[in-house]
Order: C-alpha cells, then structure tokens, then sequence
C-alpha cells in the first residue's frame, strides 16, 4: 500500500530536478556567495580585535538585538562577528527560497492542472509531494555541505571545522524547515498565492515574535524557529541541540502535510475558499477604486509591518541612553555633534531606514500598472472611454497617498512606543516631522518609478536597484567606510538632518521639482508609446 | 456612410512589418468579418483601431475621428472584446463587468442580468476559477451590456461551446438588427458566414481581398458531385478543373465558376444520372487563397 501511494516518486524527483536545473544552482550559488563574501571582507575591514571591538560596542543595545539576536560580544572573534549579523538574515532567504520552490511544486502545479495530468499517469497519490520535499530536502543538505566546508575551506582563524559545519547544517535546517512549512500552508490554501502568503507571512511573525523574545521576554523567542537558530551560538558555544529540535519540527511538518495531502480532493483547500460578490460596490466602478483594489491586501500588510517597525524601534528607545552612557567609544561614534542625545542620533539613523523601506510599497503600487500591462489586462481598460492619462494618474494617486501613509504610521509607531518607554519623550510633532521630512526623497523615487513606466517600462527593475543602492549606502555607508559622495547619489542623501541641524529648504524643493519634472516625463511618454506585451 | 475607415495603415515593430498598408471600411448597420490566419495582423490592426497602439503610417479613423489621437471619444460609442480574455484573479466575474460597463460610462442592470442568464454565467466566483470560455463570457457580457454604435470583437468565441456560440450569434444578430455596425475578427468560418455582410482577409500584413460573400465567391470554385450513364472522358483536358477524385463510379471535382458553363455542356454529352453541386464554403475561399502563393500552406 505504502509503496503504491508513493510510487514513481524516483522519475518525479528528476523531473523536478530537470525543471528546476537552473533554479536550484542559482538559489545556492546565491546564498554561498554572500556566506563566503562576509568573513572575507570582515578579516580585511575589521583585522583586529580592537577594531572587532569597537563594533562590538555598538552591537550592545537593544535595537540591533532585535534585528540581529543575541551573541556573546565579550568574544567577538570574525567567526563569532559573522554569525551574529549574517546568520539570520542568510536563513531568511533560505527559507524563502524552500517557500518559493516548494510552492511552486505543490500548489503552483496543482492551481495549473499539471498535477491533474501526472496523477492520471501510473503515480502514487503522495508522490509529487514527497518527490518535492526529497528534491528540497537534497538540495538543503547540499546547501549544508557547500557551506559547512566552504566556510572551513577559507581557513579563516576562529572560524573551525565544527562551528563552519553548524553554521551549514542550521541553514541546511533551516530550508528543511520552511519545505514542511509550505508543504503544510500548501494543503490549507487553495492557490499558490495564498500559499506563499502564509508562509512568508509567517517567516516574518517568527522572525518578529523572536526579535521581541530576545530583547525583552525569553519565553517567546523560543516559540519562534529562528529563535532556536540564534541559540546555535556558532562559532562560540556551537550548540547543535537547537538544529536537532528544527529537524524533528520539519519531519511533523513532512509528516502532517502528507496526511492532509492525502484527505483531501484534488484542487481543493482545507480553508474554504468565500464566495465573491455578484456585483462591484459603488467603490470599485473607477480607476482608482480599481488600482487600489488590485493591492489592497499587499498596501495593508506594508503598512500593519511599517506600524510595527515603528513601535518595535520605538520600544527600545528608553533604553538607548543608558546604554550609551559612560560609553566613550560610542558616544564618539554617535553622539560627536553638541547637544544631540545618543538617542537623538539613533532615531535619525532609524528614521531614514524607514523612510527607504516606506517607499517599497509605493513604488511597488505604480510598477503594477506595468505589470497589468504585462499580463494584457490594460487593453481592457484602455479600450473603453479611459485616458491614459487618467489610468496613469489612478496609480500615481495611490501610490503618493500610500507613500504618505507609510512613513506616517511608521512615524506613529515610532512616537506612540517612545512615548511609553522613555522618560522625556519627544514631542509628536517633532518626530512625525523628522520622518515626514523624508517624504520629498520618497517622491523623487515614486517618480523615478513613473518616468521608467513611461518610457522604458522594460527596466522598471533599475529603481528596486536604486532603492537597495540608497539603502546600502546610507545605512552600511559607515560600517564599509564609504566615500560622502556615494550617498549624494541619492535623493535620501539631501533630505535635510532637521534633528542636527537647521531647517534648509532648497534641497526640498529641488527634490520636489525633480520629481515633478520625471513624473510629466513620464506621462507624456505614457501617452506616446504602445501598450502591450 | 462609413463607420470605421482604415486606409493605407501600416505598423513596424522594430524591423518586423506587422501591417503593410491595410485597408479597411466597415459601413454603418453592417457585419464586417475580419479574417486571417493566426499572426497575420487582425489583433494588431484592432489594437491600432483602439489607439492601444500607435501607427507607423497611414490613418484609422472611427466616426470620422482619429483612433489614436481621440481615443477616449470613440471608446464612448465602442464595444471591446478582445481575443485573449485575462482578468483579475481575485475580482468575481459580476465586479469585473460592472466595473467595465462602468469606466465605458452608462449603465445598463436589466441588460445586465438577462444576459447573464443567457451566457449562463456564475458572476459570483473569482475570476481565478473561470475556464477560457467563462473569461470570455464575462467579457461578452460587459460589451453587449453597453450600448455600444460599434462593437469590435476579436475571435469572441475561440473558447466557447458551440451553445453559447449560438447565443452569441444572436446577441451580434439582434444588434445588428437595431443598426449597430460590428467588427468580427474570427477564424470560425462558418460562423463568419452565417453573420457577415462583407469580409476582409488579411495575410502576412496585408488585406488580399474584400469584398461580400458572393462577390469573393465568384473568385471561387463549385464543388460538382456527378453520376453518368457512360464513362466521361477528357475532362482532365478542359479549362478550370481541379482535383478530379471518382469513387465507386461518382465523379467529384472543383469547377472554376466562370468556366461552369463549357463544363456542363461537356459532361452533360454522357448523360446525367445524378447532379449534386455545393457553393464554396469560406474555407474554400480561403485556402484557395493560399494555394499558389508565396509560402503557401498557412492553414491556421
């Protein structure tokens, strides 16, 4: 019976490896590469204890804690360096990477009526689900391998040959544990869209639920898997432990979704799925109601997740003076100008991060006028008594208003929690401004978004380029020692530091009228070219 | 009076010449099918007619007005369908036509429901679940739901059942009927027919013949089913005969239409036991004008 219900799970498995030949190579030569690149760029910038030291310092407050978890900072050798501020982030992606291929597999080929054609053929009911968790489960144990030895291979010192080991097989892990957590949300939902969704959704929650448990209530970070990745204390305690945990979690995971796999029809999702209406409300009988429509749950989401950024930072900041204090070496680091707090000069750094991740979601809402040209859906509206102008401008509305909304709530965020936790909090109006500040730069993205769509809607992928470029810059500048005239690249560069220094209005306006200019550009370019695939 | 004009049209892109100098004319009250293989240019011309895409050369007017430039004032009196029906997968079927019905301006329930029950469509599901044909019906609903002068359609039926072909047959009739001008592009032959004042072919970028149906269709053969009491000899050696096929003592052939008349004189000599003669269907029409031709053999 057993064997019926998994048969041709061998000729499946190397069909899947067959359709993903390019996709698995490219996921782990990716995710390797940014492995290896770290230690290495680590021992050239960051060469001596002291220097490791320094950082190590700045490491010592709450709000890194949150992003990066905790390490034992009295020991900051490069291994420990790279584990405490790589780790994370690199299972991160691996688990997207388990998410995407996985889904892709399960509910993207069952949506499509693939899986109705395969199961026709003389297969087992259960084998194209195994044949994808045996694939995926391979391709992490190699993930494991190539890193594990890989990172020993560097022969970087501190970084041995168990700590390298661990370090691959809890990414290794990590990946086998996103497989089971989409294989699982990929019998709940009906569609690949809502499979994703859930499990990046909680990817997310898990990595929030432990940046919340490691800064104040060790209980929770336990919940969280990415909490159990933080307690491997590579290259320092290196326990394994937390990764033998991780594995057994993953095979419940395997072992539910097959049984779920297994009790239900064809195409059908264990959450049912609503009825829709049968006729639009009065609010989605026009252009905007309709571009607002298309991503309303994508624009709630950013903007529930820039709340929370807000008040997760916001929570800390009671805390920062006290860390700084009697701390020379920070104080120099952050608090060099006169009467400016240490706080002070985090929140400024805080709020430009903001300020850049606030402008995705806008960004993102007038790149999906291109992509609903991509999938031939604007002919339809363009062949009724629609402008295109006026279509163009639906989006453009949307997305400054999203944009406002954005940095708003993250602002909000931010003062609401301050408010609570620190004992002279800054005003309202002093913090919403400091972030609104940020709007004009947002614009000039927006903008640049407009202008792409305009004229070269093929490369509208340069602004996500541009927006990581700002990012990167702006926020790593210091660590990587970069050169002023980088971030003057980009219009978040300009933004006025009104918490440093006085108020100046020419960079403002300058920012304004440049988008202003890009943006009619960018509909007179609309207005001229072809729509079409 | 002419309702849409094209003249001279052409579009390039890059160095592909998808259009080379069409023309075109639908007049009002009148049924135009617009027919061609895949890839020979009927999307592309109709997108040119929307103003979705701009024209290298040559002109396309609608009521008189240019399809480009005014784009927004013709769409007011137009009626769209296109070819390819995509949607959004997480609006219903009933929000998409509203919506439709809507951005078009005006407004028609009663129209609305009847022909949801007649295209028998479930307008509360996800557009996600439709199948091509239920797509398609949504689309149909929304553009015969408005009151619409024009209505361009392109191959409107490729995903439908032959029932809902039927109904859609009648939505185009009753339109008609009340003196609206339709563009039908299509590849269902039959169905072109049945409909059709005048046609247009289009091959390669350019249109090969106009014309009514029985004015292209002197350009045609008649298929000649015969029984005679004696074996006809030399008919091979007669003008305008093709494909000569005899089977169990019954001769069929084609008959080039301005040769019939030395053709029954000819055979009529044998003496005719039975006659059977069919007019040539449009596909006929079509491949003949395929024959012959440069790079011939594009059955579609």
């Amino acid at each position: 019976m057993a064997s019926q219900i998994n048969k041709g799970i061998g000729t499946l498995s190397k069909f899947i490896i067959r359709r993903d030949r390019i996709r698995i190579p490219l996921w782990l030569v990716g995710i390797s590469f940014f492995t290896f690149i770290v230690p290495i760029s680590f021992t050239e910038l960051y060469g001596s204890q002291e220097q490791r030291d320094t950082l190590a310092q700045t490491m010592e407050n709450p709000a890194m804690t949150a992003m990066l978890g905790p390490a034992d900072l009295s020991n900051y050798t490069i291994g420990v360096m790279t584990a405490h501020e790589m780790l994370l982030f690199t299972a991160m992606a691996v688990g997207l990477m388990s998410i995407l291929l996985v889904t892709r597999h399960t509910r993207g080929d069952e949506e499509n009526g693939r899986i109705e054609m395969i199961r026709s053929l003389r297969i087992g009911r259960l084998s194209y689900l195994n044949a994808t968790l045996l694939v995926y489960s391979l391709t992490n144990i190699l993930l494991a391998l190539i890193v594990g030895f890989g990172l020993y291979g560097f022969q970087i010192e501190s970084m041995d040959l168990e700590g390298s080991l661990l370090y691959g097989v809890t990414l290794g892990t990590t990946g086998l544990f996103f497989a089971g957590v989409t294989a699982f949300f990929g019998q709940l939902s009906e569609s690949s869209r809502g499979t994703i969704g859930l499990s990046i959704g909680f990817l997310l929650v898990a990595y929030i639920v432990r940046a919340v448990g490691d800064v104040g209530n060790e209980a929770l970070s336990w919940i969280s898997p990415f909490g159990w990745i933080t307690k491997t204390q590579i290259y320092d305690e290196n326990n394994w432990w937390p990764m033998a945990l991780m594995l057994v979690v993953s095979m419940i995971l395997f072992i539910v979704a097959n049984y779920l796999n297994s009790n239900r029809d064809l195409e059908a999702g264990l959450l049912p799925s609503k009825p829709g209406r049968n006729s639009a409300s009065v609010f989605l009988q026009s252009t905007i109601g309709l571009s607002f429509r298309l991503q309303r749950t994508a624009i709630l989401s950013w903007a529930i997740g820039m709340f929370v950024l807000g008040v997760t930072y916001g929570s800390i900041l009671g805390d920062i003076d006290s860390f700084f204090e009697g701390n020379d070496v920070l104080e120099q680091l952050f608090g060099s100008e006169e009467g400016n707090s240490v706080t002070t000069q985090f929140v400024s750094m805080i709020i430009m991060v903001m300020a850049i991740l606030a402008t995705v979601s806008p960004v993102m809402t007038v790149n999906k006028l291109y992509g609903e040209e991509k999938k031939g859906r604007i002919e339809h509206i363009l062949g009724r008594a629609v402008s295109r102008t006026r279509l163009m401008g639906s989006f453009l509305v949307i997305s400054i208003i999203n944009g406002f909304v954005m940095i708003s709530l993250a602002a909000i965020g931010l003062w609401l929690a301050g408010v609570s936790t620190m004992e002279e909090p800054y005003q309202f109006g002093t913090i919403y401004g400091w972030g609104i500040i940020y709007y004009p730069a947002m614009l000039v993205m927006i903008s640049v978004a407009v202008l792409l769509i305009g004229i070269r809607p093929k490369i509208t992928s340069i602004n996500w380029m541009y927006i990581v470029y700002s990012f990167f810059v702006l926020y790593m500048g210091g660590l990587f020692q970069l050169p002023e005239w980088l971030s003057k690249l980009t219009p978040f560069g300009h933004i006025p530091q009104i918490q440093l220094e006085d108020m100046t209005w020419l960079p403002i306006l300058i920012l304004v009228t440049i988008a202003i200019a890009l943006t009619m550009v960018g509909f007179i370019g609309y207005n001229r070219r072809d729509i079409g695939r | 009076m002419s309702v849409l004009q094209v003249s001279e049209l052409t579009k390039r892109f890059g160095k592909f010449t998808a259009l080379n100098g069409i023309n075109l004319e639908v007049r009002e009250g009148e049924v135009f099918g617009f027919i061609g293989p895949n890839g020979a240019g009927k999307s592309t011309t109709i997108r040119i007619l929307l103003g979705i895409l701009k024209a290298t050369a040559g002109e396309a007017k609608i009521f008189g007005k240019d399809a480009w430039a005014d784009a927004v004032e013709i769409h007011k009196r137009i009626s769209y369908v296109p070819g390819d029906v995509n949607l959004w997968p997480n609006l219903t079927g009933g929000e998409v036509i509203d919506l439709f019905v809507k951005l078009r301006g005006g407004n028609n329930t009663n129209r609305r429901e009847e022909l949801i029950k007649r295209f028998d469509l479930d307008p509360s599901k996800k557009c996600r679940t439709y199948s091509k044909g239920n797509r398609q019906k949504v689309a149909l609903v929304a553009a015969f739901s408005s009151d619409a002068d024009l209505y361009i359609l392109d191959e409107p039926t490729s995903g439908l059942d032959p029932l809902m072909e039927q109904v859609f047959q009648q939505c185009v009739m009753e339109q008609k009927q009340s003196g609206k001008s339709i563009l039908l592009s299509s590849h269902i032959l039959s169905e072109v027919e049945k409909l059709c004042d005048r046609v247009g072919i289009i091959r390669q970028g350019k249109i090969i013949e106009t014309g009514t149906l029985s004015e292209l269709r002197h350009l045609t053969r008649i298929n000649l089913l015969v029984k005679t009491k004696e074996q006809i000899t030399d008919l091979h050696v007669l003008k305008g005969i093709h494909e000569i096929d005899e089977r169990e003592g019954v001769l069929s052939f084609q008959v080039d239409t301005e040769e019939l008349d030395v053709v029954m004189k000819h055979i009529s000599q044998f003496g005719v036991v039975k006659l059977e003669s069919t007019p040539p269907t449009l596909e006929d029409l079509f491949m003949r004008h395929y024959e012959g031709k440069a790079g011939a053999g594009g059955r579609s």
